[in-house]
């Protein structure tokens, strides 16, 4: 079954005189349960279309469905809706909310979900202690090590239960062995709760670990494996 | 959770945070300081204005306010007295007069004034007489042909206690009617022109120049407590003016018998409000320019909330709760200091009396005190917290409006 249906997808950018054309007719298939890497250089339009699939940038043209919702079709209030019940995003950097603990910056989005404090409180904190975060609920991010920002970061993206977390270079900060730790914590998560993730990665690291790897080239998928 | 993130955040800059406030601090401080010197010495302009000769209330022959002359003057003295009686509640006083204009005159001078005659214990407690004295005494309730009057005519007549002093009116047969008084008191005024205008004498002694028997020109009532209003004043005379059912007589409050205090009040009251604008609007331009900061600097930040799923209104909920919290802090605060500085003033007052000669004309006192009204401190703090939470609304939703992408790449 798919949990993302791209078709003929297309995103130019203008910036002042130049005119850049990110994506340029992408089709793209996931299943549910898939950890999926795209791959690519710099600029070859990976954040783009992984934005995309998050309802976070809208294309200029082409069909976008996620969970059997057609993109098109919602309101800016319907895709914030969709991104807060069913999908969740661990960004390079810039992830947590400052002024908020671990703790907090975990419960967050269930705040938003209308989650009562105590079941909060009861998930935030099992979630921590399985990212391997016990005793740190309480620290604000500029506590933390890049690492430990980057657990407390898949914790929100999948404390909410999403059907798919989209992760924009997650172990681009972090040194290999952190990265290898977050990366088999992602995958047990994959493989133990059918939660699809897709990748947008140049890192070798997360590539091995990806079961299907898209590569994408100046807007254009020029490679799509199942390993 | 809300609420500590809002607080968490306006605390990020803090001296931003605190310079702000300061401006909300000093905004609202000014509201409830100049507020109250102004409510003060509104209070204390109305309290003169009343004290001189006016009262809450008055009540006249119908005719009398437009002719002041002993034939416009009221005959049934016992049904007025029954009434008042009745009508008046605890705290009020009352008292009769006879008033006429006149011509006073000694060897030196002569000139016009306006003879009162007055019940003395009964006008002390209710005008400025009682505890006006200077020098010699206050009139005496068997005082025959003894008058009071003010320094400032002590001056112009060249005259002194224990002098004689003739007075001439028309009486109420209109024929000419003098009597001869002699001075025992000298009273002082906030006003030189009162002090010039009135003298005072018993008034049996009044009537009986005039030949008016048991009639007298007016009632003047003081109720116990001072109504900027007028409210008390207007409901006290519909129940008066129902309790005598006489056409013949008319009841008026203060606004009506001083209509001139009645717009100034007004005029005074619209012109704080004005102020209360200015305020906001400097400080109105302070609270966007923060948020309008304190939003650009987070842009990235409301990115990744809206990627997480806020929507665009949760978003303006947050930053004017950023702001709600500034404000309440900024009005509580300048509550406090507006309180103090009011209360370290209101004991003593303050001190006019070198723009007395000029302040007089005006009714302005001589000594200041500061008075808070309550009306005036709900005003300013819904003014500033309303405007300010409206104005936050701005830089809320240009933040709101970003999509996560284009915000996201604003740091």
């Amino acid at each position: 079954m798919a949990m993302v249906e791209i078709k003929d997808i297309k995103k130019t950018y203008h910036q002042g005189n130049v005119t850049v054309e990110a994506l340029r007719g992408i089709d793209l298939t996931v299943d549910t349960g898939a950890f999926v890497a795209l791959a690519g250089p710099s600029g070859s339009g990976k954040t783009t279309l992984l934005n995309i699939m998050g309802g976070l940038d809208l294309p200029d043209s082409g069909i976008v469905i996620v969970d059997n919702n057609e993109f098109s079709r919602m309101t800016q209030a319907d895709l914030a809706a969709l991104r807060l019940h069913k999908i969740g995003f661990v960004f390079q950097a810039y992830n947590l909310i400052p002024v908020l603990s671990a703790i907090e910056n975990v419960e967050y989005v269930m705040l938003l979900q209308g989650v009562p404090a105590t079941e909060r409180h009861d998930r935030a904190t099992a979630i921590l202690d399985d990212v391997g975060l016990e005793g740190k609920y309480n620290r604000r991010p500029a506590e933390l090590s890049g690492g430990q920002q980057q657990r407390v970061a898949v914790a929100r993206a999948i404390v909410s239960g999403p059907a798919i977390v989209l992760a924009d270079e997650p172990t681009a900060n972090l040194d290999s062995k952190t990265g290898e730790g977050l990366l088999l914590m992602m995958k047990k998560m994959n493989k133990e709760k059918q939660v699809t993730f897709i990748f947008s990665t140049h890192d070798s690291m997360v590539i091995d670990y990806a079961r299907r790897l898209v590569t994408i080239k100046d807007g254009r998928i020029v490679n799509d494996e199942t390993k | 959770m809300l609420v500590r993130l809002a607080w968490r955040n306006i605390w990020r800059n803090p001296r931003r945070t605190l310079v702000i406030l300061l401006a909300v601090i000093i905004g609202v401080w000014s509201m409830i300081f100049l507020g109250a010197i102004l409510r003060g010495m509104e209070a204390e302009m109305l309290r003169n204005a009343m004290s001189n000769l006016t009262g809450s209330l008055q009540i006249h022959h119908r005719a009398y306010r437009d002719d002041p002359v002993v034939e416009n003057s009221m005959a049934d003295r016992d049904k007025l007295d029954r009434v008042l009686g009745i009508s008046l509640g605890q705290g009020a006083h009352w008292t009769r007069r006879v008033r006429v204009m006149a011509v006073a005159s000694n060897a030196r001078h002569s000139g016009g004034v306006t003879l009162v005659g007055i019940e003395p214990e009964k006008e002390a407690r209710i005008s400025f007489i009682g505890s006006a004295m200077t020098a010699g005494r206050y009139l005496e309730s068997g005082d025959k042909n003894q008058i009071l009057v003010g320094r400032a005519f002590l001056a112009t007549f060249n005259t002194k206690i224990g002098h004689k002093l003739i007075l001439m009116s028309q009486d109420i047969h209109k024929e000419m009617a003098s009597k001869a008084f002699r001075i025992v008191g000298v009273f002082s005024a906030e006003s030189e022109a009162v002090e010039k205008q009135f003298v005072f004498v018993p008034l049996s002694q009044a009537a009986g120049m005039l030949k008016m028997g048991e009639s007298i020109s007016e009632i003047s009532i003081l109720l116990p407590d001072l109504d900027m209003t007028g409210t008390q004043e207007t409901h006290m005379a519909l129940k008066l003016t129902a309790a005598i059912a006489d056409d013949t007589y008319c009841v008026e409050t203060w606004q009506q018998l001083l209509p001139m205090m009645k717009a100034y009040l007004e005029m005074s009251g619209f012109f704080l409000y004005v102020w209360y604008g200015v305020v906001f609007v400097a400080m109105g331009f302070g609270i966007v320019n923060t948020t309008l900061m304190a939003i650009f600097e987070r842009m990235r930040e409301f990115g990744l909330m809206k990627a997480l799923g806020m929507r665009p209104l949760q978003v303006v909920k947050g930053v004017v709760a950023e702001a709600f919290f500034l404000l309440v802090l900024g009005i509580s605060v300048g509550n406090i200091l507006g309180f103090l500085s009011v209360a370290a003033i209101a004991r003593n007052g303050i001190d006019l009396s070198v723009l007395a000669a000029g302040a007089q004309m005006w009714g302005i006192p001589r000594k200041l005190y500061p008075e808070i009204w309550v009306q005036d401190l709900v005003v300013a703090g819904l003014v500033v917290l309303v405007l300010g939470v409206l104005v936050s609304v701005y830089p809320a939703v240009k933040a709101a409006r970003f999509t996560p992408t284009q915000a996201m790449m604003k740091n």
